[in-house]
């Protein structure tokens, strides 16, 4: 009889209607884990049990063999490197924009931008397309380096500098996030007390946004480790082989009897990426130099006549690092035959036709991608209201534990992320299929992968929202459905659209993980890409890369259209 | 009769108890303020009223029906309470027009179109905003907006209207003509209105009674000129106007009500409070509390001061006058007077209460 009361008063009537379904909002958690967190244990599992037993045989394997210890100090090698021209670029960048007055900020941070958001194996596609000895943009005027000549690129410090260049974006996010918040004051404060010129600089500025600093290199240093395009694409062909490319070679040359192996060493990349986010806390850890002032009054340090100089500077690196690389890929697309000289009178779009029309693989690699990018963003989204809204609005020990969870796939390098998903994927234990071979594999990493690009503009929205017209919604006497579908839905509709969309941008180019888990019949763009221009079809590659990078500028001209009408920090350049 | 009531109830955040044993109960159409400084548990009572939080202890319930209970952890969720609330930043749902906005209960309540639009034009009418109904809340300035959550209110004709600190976003100006609307809006509809606030001088303009609220407790509850002329304590009696309380020792009691206070060279006729006149002696922490209008600057007066501060209030000044115990007095002065001149007063009235806290 008691029981009963109880059942009644926890489930029956209208008592308790609103706990009740507080109780099922963690089952939200079940796919979370499993598409984060699963793929991870089943990885470690791979490379430390030798046939069903513990043993550190594959370990022992990987640690003893040259090759691993070769390709650890490449990566290492370029990776430093790669960030340390991140940080001039990206940082000078930050500083001048955010605190100088140098004039169109909007036009450059946006092709500043570009680079990011164009896939990792097209830069290197374009660069290598710019500096060969069969440069077609260089063939037609004439300044090609002498045939047989090697490429410059196909080195260590080739690797470096594209890195360098792809991830100067990242650090010219962070920094001018930090940027934003310095206030005037704290510099006007510094000018009075008498400093001024480098030592404003080196005394203030720097040491005020040294978080930002240090929290862009970090993350420069952990993508630049992780991005396989570049490191494939110079490094295969200069034989310049880096940890993601030895266990790329590996797979494509044993196959699943490389497994245990490869998941050493996609551990010992997780390990150096986990050493490198560890270090940037502990550094940012040590100062706690807290902003305080008016924020949102940005500085406008007046450089004078030296501002048309610094301009026109700025812009000239622009060009050299994104328009010149981009013509010499038009250039290659527009080549009537590969080797042939471009001119006026002879350029072609038989590439476009071909790989728009004719080509089956190509137009199925569009399908593929648009397929899944598509699929990525709408099943990402549906998954992200309700999770951002319990992660926002019921916060928990679990909640916080979930959200630390879903950075993982995206933090650690996509080759990790991929040979975890095969190896959980390869037999699923209990239905007993296997999804390895089949687009759904890549899909389900797709899902691992970019969760974190979908929940961040919901979740940011959610915060920005008064938790008093959820309340008053209630007071109304709306349940819960209710006020998810009338109030909450509505107003964090834009910033779902624009998670989906940067979703969808993310994932039409992606290579690093679908480069593992593509099969005949299901590739995607990165990965046709790749293979296009690893089979010697430039002319090809670079007109399916053209089309590319015309879909990435449309799609962030429409977010940059857009921006008025959505919520602050969805539009990751204009944080 | 009383509908709505609260019974010994607890609310702890971690280790800090926001409202600690407190019971209270509102009759039906009373205006009542709950009124306190920052942090002493107000807004979590209201809170807890609405069905937002959830009591630790205690039960609370609206109309005889428990609608939450701490021990038995029952609950009845906020939307199935009948609560209406108006909140600081007015919470109106910025993607919906004006007239959805307040129709939105009526919508959820499933009514059929032509009842719902006749009861939103009623409602905006009550509130003057009968040619807003098409607008979008962003169109509007705050004292409409505020308008607008108090029709979203009316509309669902309520058991009883909360509302928290509803005037704190307005301009002073503003929030005289709000004050008018909110009384204007309870003499009509005759809700019962609980109305959290800061600020003493807005409880007392409108709240037919004011609970005030100290870290979590209730320290008095009465009408707002019983809790001006007679504080029951310390807290009270320096919160709700201004005035002085100073510590006195001996009381020579009265037959009415009244007791003589010696202070200084100064006899002072005063009222007593009637707990503390019925135990006298075992007693002896008193305070007297003094109000500026009952003390006057007069020549033949017995009490003798020094002016620390003079400030004009257009008409009259305020004078702060140290007294020769040390204790500071706030006076009315007709007459500016200077700075460290020496004056004396007359007291023609005082209130005596104990000072040691009831837990």
């Amino acid at each position: 009889m008691q029981a009963v009361e109880r059942w009644l008063a926890t489930s029956g009537g209208n008592m308790g209607g609103n706990r009740f379904s507080d109780r099922l909002l963690p089952l939200l958690f079940v796919p979370v884990i499993f598409i984060s967190v699963l793929p991870m244990l089943r990885l470690a599992a791979e490379g430390l049990f030798v046939q069903g037993m513990p043993s550190l045989d594959y370990v022992r394997d990987v640690m003893e063999s040259s090759q691993t210890w070769r390709a650890t100090a490449h990566s290492l090698y370029t990776a430093a490197l790669g960030t340390v021209i991140s940080v001039l670029i990206g940082g000078a960048f930050a500083f001048l924009v955010a605190l100088t007055d140098i004039r169109a900020k909007a036009a450059l941070v946006f092709c500043f931008m570009i680079p990011m958001m164009i896939p990792p194996q097209i830069t290197a596609l374009a660069w290598v397309q710019l500096t060969g000895p069969s440069s077609a943009l260089l063939n037609a005027i004439g300044m090609a380096p002498a045939l047989g000549s090697p490429q410059p690129l196909y080195s260590a410090e080739g690797i470096a500098l594209l890195l360098g260049i792809q991830h100067a974006s990242i650090v010219f996010l962070t920094l001018r996030a930090n940027l934003r918040l310095l206030p005037r004051e704290q510099v006007e404060a510094a000018r009075l007390a008498g400093a001024r010129g480098g030592r404003l600089w080196w005394q203030v500025i720097l040491p005020l946004t040294s978080p930002g600093l240090i929290a862009g290199t970090a993350m420069a240093f952990v993508t630049a480790l992780g991005n396989f395009g570049i490191q494939a694409m110079l490094g295969i062909p200069g034989n310049y082989i880096t940890l993601p490319t030895l266990i790329y070679r590996k797979l494509s040359s044993f196959g699943p009897a490389a497994l245990g192996e490869v998941s050493v060493l996609a551990m010992l990349i997780g390990v150096i990426a986990v050493i490198g986010v560890l270090l940037h806390h502990h550094l940012l850890g040590k100062r706690d130099y807290r902003l305080m002032g008016v924020v949102g009054r940005p500085l406008d340090i007046r450089l004078g006549a030296r501002r048309i100089v610094i301009e026109i500077l700025l812009w000239a690196v622009l060009v050299a690092i994104l328009v010149v690389p981009l013509m010499a890929l038009v250039a290659t697309s527009l080549v009537p035959a590969f080797g042939v000289r471009l001119g006026f009178d002879n350029f072609s779009f038989d590439a476009f036709y071909q790989v728009l029309f004719v080509q089956p693989a190509t137009i199925r690699a569009f399908h593929n991608s648009l397929l899944l990018s598509v699929g990525a963003a709408i099943v990402l989204v549906g998954m992200c209201l309700p999770l951002a809204y319990v992660i926002v609005r019921r916060p928990s020990r679990l909640t916080k534990l979930v959200n630390l969870l879903v950075e993982i796939p995206y933090a650690l390098p996509g080759v990790v992320l991929a040979i975890a998903c095969i190896l959980l994927f390869i037999r699923i234990p209990v239905l007993d299929i296997s999804l390895y071979g089949t687009l759904a594999i890549i899909f389900v990493a797709y899902l691992a992968r970019f969760l974190i690009i979908a929940l961040r503009p919901v979740m940011n929205s959610f915060m920005q929202l008064d938790p008093a017209l959820e309340e008053a919604a209630q007071a109304c006497g709306a349940g819960i459905g209710r006020r998810l579908r009338d109030i909450l839905l509505p107003l964090a509709a834009p910033a779902a659209a624009a998670g989906a969309l940067l979703v969808f941008l993310t994932a039409f180019n992606e290579l690093t993980v679908s480069a593992l888990l593509w099969s005949a019949g299901n590739e995607t763009l990165g990965v046709l890409i790749f293979n296009l221009d690893d089979s010697g079809d430039s002319v090809l590659a670079s007109a399916v890369a053209v089309l590319v990078v015309g879909v990435v500028v449309a799609l962030m001209t429409g977010f940059q259209l857009a921006s008025r009408h959505l919520p602050k920090g969805v539009i990751p350049w204009q944080s | 009769m009383a509908v709505i009531n609260l019974r010994n109830i607890t609310k702890q955040f971690g280790d800090y108890r926001a409202v600690n044993n407190v019971s209270l109960d509102i009759a039906d159409g009373e205006f009542v303020a709950l009124l306190g400084p920052s942090g002493c548990g107000k807004t979590t009572l209201l809170r807890l009223l609405a069905g937002f939080e959830e009591p630790d202890e205690g039960t609370i319930s609206l109309a005889g029906q428990v609608v939450a209970d701490g021990v038995s952890r029952q609950m009845v969720a906020p939307e199935d309470r009948n609560l209406g609330i108006v909140f600081q930043s007015y919470a109106l749902w910025p993607h919906m027009s004006v007239a959805r906005n307040v129709g939105y209960p009526l919508e959820v309540r499933k009514m059929l179109r032509a009842e719902r639009d006749r009861r939103i034009r009623e409602a905006l009418s009550i509130v003057s905003l009968e040619n807003y109904a098409d607008r979008s809340p962003s169109e509007l300035s705050g004292g409409q907006r505020q308008r607008v959550a108090l029709a979203r209110c009316l509309v669902m004709e309520p058991r009883a209207v909360l509302l928290d600190e509803p005037l704190a976003n307005l301009d002073v100006h503003l929030r005289e003509t709000m004050q008018e609307a909110f009384l204007d809006f309870h003499r009509r509809t005759g809700a019962t209105m609980i109305y959290v606030t800061h600020d003493q001088a807005e409880a007392m303009a409108m709240a037919d009674r004011i609970a005030v609220m100290d870290r979590g407790h209730i320290r008095q509850m009465a009408a707002p000129e019983t809790l001006y002329r007679e504080p029951s304590d310390q807290m009270v009696a320096g919160f709700v106007g201004a005035g002085a309380v100073l510590p006195v020792g001996d009381i020579t009691l009265q037959n009415n009500g009244r007791c003589a206070v010696r202070l200084g060279d100064a006899d002072i006729s005063a009222r007593i409070c009637a707990r503390v006149a019925s135990q006298t002696g075992a007693n002896d922490a008193l305070g007297l509390c003094l109000r500026p209008e009952d003390i006057r600057v007069d020549g033949h007066g017995t009490l003798a001061g020094k002016v620390e501060d003079c400030v004009y209030l257009g008409g009259r000044f305020r004078l702060a006058v140290r007294l020769a115990n040390g204790h500071a007095l706030p006076v009315y002065s007709d007459l500016r007077a200077r700075i460290g001149e020496n004056i004396s007063l007359s007291v023609r009235d005082g209130w005596v209460f104990s000072r040691q806290e009831a837990a």
